[in-house]
């Protein structure tokens, strides 16, 4: 069991052709998802991989192989384009991974796609995988994933990996994994993947990765206090970093004492969340709270 | 990228939001002669990226051209070190000459994307010419925030929610609407990331005006706004931050002791984390992103190690796409010409060629300790 991506998930590549997206995607496929087929405009016709066909469109692609999540390795001009024709097309999941995306593009974007019924995880994220079902739908190592019980959220890319890596060096698995992305906007929030969790059999625990910036973390805290019952470990990081001045993620500038670490860990704590004291103690944090459950 | 106020009040003007009379001076001169046009009595405002100048003595008025010759003098040239600024200060190549106004009453207005509610918002409060950070610590229900739909665009009852929520008086509601509606045009026309007014005064004949001007565009979407090229200053930037950006590194100055060498923006921060949990503090923020390649880890750690503060080294990659003997054969090729001798260097590696990585950075003459994770990497900056 695992949220968003599992063995029933037909994946198509958006940007397939480009060095990134041919890369990744023979990297999800080698992982054991099934790639079902590859997009890029004007080079319909072609094969990816051998038997992976290349469509000019996606709405050919989803009519011609029932293609169930989209993975978009678009550049930034032309990402939210992509997000919107796999949207019109019908596909119910799409995963951003382009970095760099216009803020007021994603401000346009965000709210039409979901109004299609589309779930839009980024810009700016790893992806999603669910190591329980064998299916990855982004650019995260799999082979740093175990199968397992725990859930991970976080907007950070190689600091998932971290807590991937603390957990699997433990024993504890993860039943899937997903970066909501590092911009100041994006598609689904902590909320939306907390819920997901919540409502899994799969997922046991949770792991909540946050940052500074913004105020996500404290509106997941407000969930987290009302409707979320499953053990939940939390990590805040940024601690170090000096009021605005933006670290790298577009979001990560504290502008506001919200945005601050302490303010975010507080609101986490008071929801009922085990806050993780340091990034060397995610494993061992989430260990103590499974107790003998692992 | 930001801008100076200068740049952003001609903005203003040309999309029809009231700014003071004024001109630029880049030399005393021109500043005596502005001054003699504006009547004898004006505002010096020195142009520099930071906020708080008026603490720091950035903004002078004088009431002859005389006397504005001579504070000019002291301004042009110098470096104004403002609570934004940090100890070096910014540059002064630049002074805005503006006509003192008189002031009946000070509000705050600006235009920012809220992440809360995934839209471009309008913040107003009857507190101006105060830093608004304080206002919305201390006294939250001063502020008004109006979220504008995207798929409808700024609309009057926006401008009226925000003018009746700061409880202005029937005479001010219209141009405080249309005011706010230029803001709005403003910041989607040029894919801004901030558009501030503080203050916005009220003159005493009721107008509205933008005393103070802040634009800053969202640096992801300049490549379709080839004409805001014009209004960059490098200068004004952080030198090794420019050098880095020119590199394609994210790289952030900051004060402590251990230069950082990370992959991903998030593993950046939590590695500085652990460095001031060791009792140390970092030097700075870098990300060298999945692409880099030993040119270019080579010329991030040139560029952490021009940082004279810092006396240690820590590298932490998650490998990926990024493989761990890239970083370390960058490393080596940077130590090799790097502008002064290595310092001890912590390095933990994992992922992709991790042990041709540490067996490489071992192998080498430098001081490395190796550590297995990030509760060893806490206790090599302990031990010193």
């Amino acid at each position: 069991m695992s949220i968003l991506v599992g063995k029933g998930t037909r994946l198509l590549v958006q940007g397939i052709t480009g060095r990134q997206g041919s890369y990744h995607a023979a990297r999800c496929r080698e992982y054991g998802t099934d790639l079902v087929a590859g997009v890029t405009p004007g080079r319909g016709g072609q094969w990816f991989d051998g038997d992976v066909p290349v469509f000019d469109s996606v709405d050919e692609a989803v009519a011609e192989t029932g293609a169930n999540a989209s993975l978009v390795f678009v550049p930034p001009p032309f990402a939210a384009d992509a997000i919107i024709e796999a949207a019109e097309a019908g596909v119910p999941l799409i995963a951003c991974i382009t970095e760099g995306v216009p803020i007021l593009d994603t401000v346009r974007m965000a709210p039409y796609v979901k109004s299609l019924g589309a779930t839009l995880i980024g810009p700016n994220c790893p992806g999603v995988i669910s190591p329980a079902e064998g299916c990855k739908a982004g650019i995260m190592p799999g082979d740093i994933h175990m199968p397992g019980r725990v859930g991970i959220v976080s907007r950070s890319g190689t600091l998932t990996y971290e807590a991937v890596g603390q957990l699997s060096a433990l024993g504890i698995g993860q039943s899937t994994s997903v970066g909501i992305g590092g911009d100041p906007v994006s598609g689904v929030t902590y909320i939306d993947v907390l819920s997901a969790f919540e409502a899994d059999d799969g997922t046991e625990a949770v792991v909540m990765i946050g940052e500074i910036g913004g105020t996500r973390e404290q509106e997941a805290a407000e969930f987290i206090a009302s409707d979320f019952s499953k053990p939940i470990a939390s990590l805040i990081v940024g601690q170090s970093a000096p009021p605005g001045k933006r670290m790298g993620h577009a979001g990560a500038v504290i502008t506001g004492t919200a945005a601050r670490a302490e303010e975010k860990e507080r609101a986490l704590a008071a929801a009922g969340a085990a806050i993780i004291p340091s990034p060397a103690e995610i494993g061992s944090t989430m260990a103590a709270l499974l107790g003998g459950n692992r | 990228m930001k801008i100076h106020e200068y740049q952003a009040k001609r903005l203003f003007r040309e999309n029809g939001l009231p700014a003071p009379e004024g001109s630029v001076a880049a030399t005393a001169a021109e500043a005596r002669d502005a001054v003699r046009e504006l009547g004898g009595r004006a505002v010096l405002k020195a142009q520099v990226h930071a906020g708080g100048r008026g603490k720091g003595g950035g903004v002078r008025i004088v009431s002859s051209p005389e006397e504005a010759e001579r504070e000019a003098a002291a301004m042009l040239g110098s470096r104004l070190v403002t609570p934004q600024t940090g100890p070096e200060g910014a540059p002064v190549r630049r002074l805005l000459v503006e006509e003192t106004v008189d002031i009946e009453r000070e509000l705050y207005a600006s235009a920012i994307v809220d992440g809360a509610a995934g839209c471009v918002t309008l913040v107003g409060s009857d507190a101006g010419g105060v830093d608004i950070e304080q206002v919305a610590a201390e006294s939250p229900e001063r502020i008004v925030s109006v979220p504008v739909p995207p798929a409808i665009g700024f609309q009057p009852c926006h401008g009226r929610r925000l003018a009746y929520g700061l409880g202005l008086g029937a005479e001010l509601v219209r141009p405080f609407g249309a005011l706010a509606g230029g803001m709005y045009d403003l910041f989607t026309r040029y894919d801004c990331s901030l558009v501030e007014i503080n203050p916005l005064v009220v003159r005493s004949d009721g107008r509205l005006l933008a005393l103070d001007a802040k634009v800053a565009f969202d640096d992801y979407a300049l490549f379709r706004h080839p004409e805001l090229a014009e209004f960059e200053d490098p200068e004004q930037d952080d030198p090794f931050e420019a050098r880095a950006r020119e590199q394609g590194l994210s790289y952030v100055k900051l004060d402590g002791e251990v230069g950082c060498i990370v992959n991903g923006a998030g593993l950046a921060m939590a590695t500085m984390d652990v460095a001031t949990e060791a009792g140390t503090a970092p030097a700075n923020f870098l990300d060298v992103g999945g692409q880099a390649d030993e040119a270019k880890i080579a010329e991030a750690l040139k560029i952490v190690l021009s940082d004279p503060g810092v006396t240690k080294v820590l590298v932490n990659i998650f490998g990926g796409i990024l493989r761990n003997d890239i970083v370390a054969g960058g490393i080596l090729l940077g130590a090799s010409d790097a502008p002064r001798a290595m310092p001890p260097m912590v390095v933990r590696m994992l992922g992709a060629n991790a042990a041709e990585g540490v067996a490489m950075l071992r192998d080498s003459d430098l001081d490395v300790t190796v550590v297995e994770d990030l509760r060893g990497a806490t206790e090599a900056l302990k031990a010193g």
